[in-house]
């Protein structure tokens, strides 16, 4: 167990400086940040103490090991646009981002996996069908046209909600409804597989055969198995948390991490992006490493040592 | 998507009597899903018609400007659905939008099943550090979500269609190299790829001739999976102003500039919006009857 926990924890570090050097790379080979900021009229001796002040007259490898060492030590940068820190800029937007996807974490949760294994439960039913067809149309509608369909009827057709802001809890129903739709869909559907998948192995039959109650086969023998396919989807849903809701705090004007990624890309903010990207993927590694774990506690076959794939 | 091979085998090693059950599951879908499975593929193949022929069809040049007509309703003559802010016909804008939207997710589809395949079966023939290598790629582009990915490249290099191809078929690659690696260990743990390799075949020869026949099935459904996540990426993108550039028009791009006049003139963001979810919806329906039809390993 512990060597199957140093692995993970190992690539999981791997992949967390993967990130940072590719969040480098791209932002420093891409175009000259002081060009941009200063505007292309700026008059040369401004563009070089800027360049001089920001490090970037260094040559390449120099301002990696810089960046490295920088962050070892805590520090994450400092805004070129507004001068405060990177990291603080970013931990600012963080709640108004979980204030919407954490309530959407739940709908997909309390919805879609009960009707998931509803649907299987109950195979070829009425049911089963629609849950089918409702989870198909759920994960087919793209965010931005079900967000905007969902303003035209709620908030212009019949205005019963506001279409964009965060004065209040009434803001935020449209784009937690918008989130989950799709997150409900994937889960209804990829639970009901995960079920079906269990019913049909041979440790259920044998369960019926000795004469268990139902219920107890589905809640202590299918279910904790069909919980792992189940568990590495949610953990991909846990580790967006931050990321996942661009598209969706765009449409709703919504100040949240998606807002200032978009913002700061667009004002080619190097240190802003570099921190969030590194921020985002820092998420989905630890909820990956999560989910490593719970595999070794819900399947006792994993803790071997042998990866899962 | 991960224990892939652990999980699949004993649904595959039992294929025994495979018969008496197959008609079965078959006899039923086609009961059950042809007229759904059959208007998907018909819907598929129109939009592959007009993404051929955009150019013939369309009505007016994309980029004309009937100023007098701005902001027309569907219906109007000689503007079927209606025009746009500057009065562009929405009817020539939307064919244009198909066909452009399409071609990149077709390319990157087939770009990213190359890329993943490759990659897959290059971990699975060399092993050590090479698969290690291939899975530590594979485990950051799964960390970081493609959106965020993406986002930073164009913003960063700017948008051009190459690019947008380019980077889309980055999309999903981790899954096919994932599968394909996993379904090429277990295939030359058979009898036939020991067999192939003992009478004296090169490893191109293994891959290519017998091993990529066998696991094709599996990685066909993948890419039917894929394909409508790519549209959607890649129409997120435009959404956002980040993928197709004007003057060229794609579907997500038409959305975008369709938001603002959603009082108005919502046909504008309307006609772009039934032909997103109709496709990704026809291709999700065909990709569920071929997995049924041809995958093993999805029981």
């Amino acid at each position: 167990m512990i060597r199957y926990i140093l692995t993970r924890l190992a690539r999981a570090i791997l992949t967390i400086l993967l990130v940072m050097t590719f969040a480098f790379v791209v932002l420093r080979l891409s175009g000259d940040p002081a060009q941009i900021l200063l505007g292309p009229d700026a008059p040369q001796d401004a563009i070089d103490t800027f360049r001089a002040r920001w490090g970037l007259d260094d040559p390449l490898w120099r301002q990696y090991l810089a960046y490295l060492g920088q962050i070892l030590r805590g520090d994450f940068g400092t805004s070129m646009r507004d001068g405060s820190a990177a990291i603080t800029l970013v931990l600012e937007r963080v709640p108004a981002t979980l204030a919407l996807t954490v309530p959407a974490l739940i709908l997909k949760l309390g919805i879609g996996i009960p009707a998931g294994v509803y649907a299987a439960l109950h195979r070829e039913s009425l049911a089963d069908r629609g849950v089918i067809m409702a989870s198909i149309f759920g994960f087919t509608i793209p965010s931005f046209v079900l967000g905007l369909l969902l303003v035209l009827v709620f908030a212009i057709t019949f205005d019963l909600l506001p279409a964009g802001g965060q004065d209040s809890w009434r803001h935020a129903v449209l784009p937690i409804v918008t989130m989950s739709i799709g997150g409900i869909g994937i889960l209804a559907r990829f639970s009901r597989s995960a079920m079906i998948e269990v019913l049909g192995q041979p440790y259920i039959r044998t369960a019926m055969a000795k004469g268990l109650p139902w219920r107890d086969v589905v809640w202590k023998h299918a279910l904790p198995n069909a919980a792992v396919p189940i568990v590495t989807l949610v953990g991909f849903m846990v580790g967006s948390l931050i990321a996942g809701a661009i598209v969706v705090e765009s449409i709703f004007s919504w100040p949240g991490v998606g807002r200032l990624i978009v913002v700061s890309v667009a004002n080619r903010d190097l240190a802003v992006v570099q921190c969030l990207l590194l921020v985002i993927a820092a998420t989905m590694v630890i909820a990956n490493l999560l989910v490593d774990f719970a595999y070794g506690l819900l399947d006792p076959r994993l803790r071997s040592g042998r990866p899962a794939h | 998507m991960t224990a892939f091979p652990a999980q699949s085998r004993p649904g595959n090693s039992n294929p025994a009597k495979p018969d008496p059950v197959k008609p079965g599951i078959i006899t039923r879908l086609r009961l059950r899903m042809p007229l759904l499975v059959a208007l998907s593929a018909g819907w598929l193949m129109l939009m592959v018609v007009v993404a051929l022929l955009a150019d013939v069809l369309r009505p007016h040049e994309i980029t004309r400007m009937d100023l007098m007509a701005r902001l027309a309703p569907m219906g109007t003559p000689g503007h079927l659905l209606g025009t746009d802010e500057i009065g562009r016909d929405v009817l020539s804008r939307l064919l244009q939008s198909i066909r452009v939207s399409l071609v990149i997710a077709f390319g990157a589809t087939l770009l990213s099943a190359l890329f993943g395949t490759v990659l897959g079966f290059l971990a699975a023939q060399f092993r050590g550090w090479v698969e290690n290598v291939v899975m530590a790629m594979a485990d950051f582009q799964a960390a970081l979500p493609f959106m965020i990915m993406a986002l930073s490249v164009l913003a960063f290099f700017g948008s051009s269609m190459w690019l947008l191809v380019c980077l889309m078929g980055f999309y999903g690659w981790e899954r096919y190299a994932r599968i394909a690696r996993g379904l090429a260990i277990s295939a030359t743990a058979q009898g036939y790829a020991a067999a192939v390799i003992q009478l004296g075949a090169t490893p191109r020869r293994l891959y290519l001739r017998h091993i990529l026949p066998n696991v094709a099935s599996t990685l066909i459904v993948s890419m039917t999976l894929t394909f409508p996540e790519i549209i959607l990426m890649e129409s997120g993108l435009s959404f956002l102003g980040l993928g197709v550039q004007p003057p060229q028009t794609s579907l997500g791009n038409m959305v975008g500039f369709g938001r603002e006049y959603l009082t108005r003139a919502p046909h504008i963001m309307l006609a772009p919006s039934v032909i997103i979810v109709l496709t990704t919806l026809a291709i999700s329906l065909l990709g569920d009857w071929l997995r049924d039809r041809l995958d093993p390993t999805a029981r």
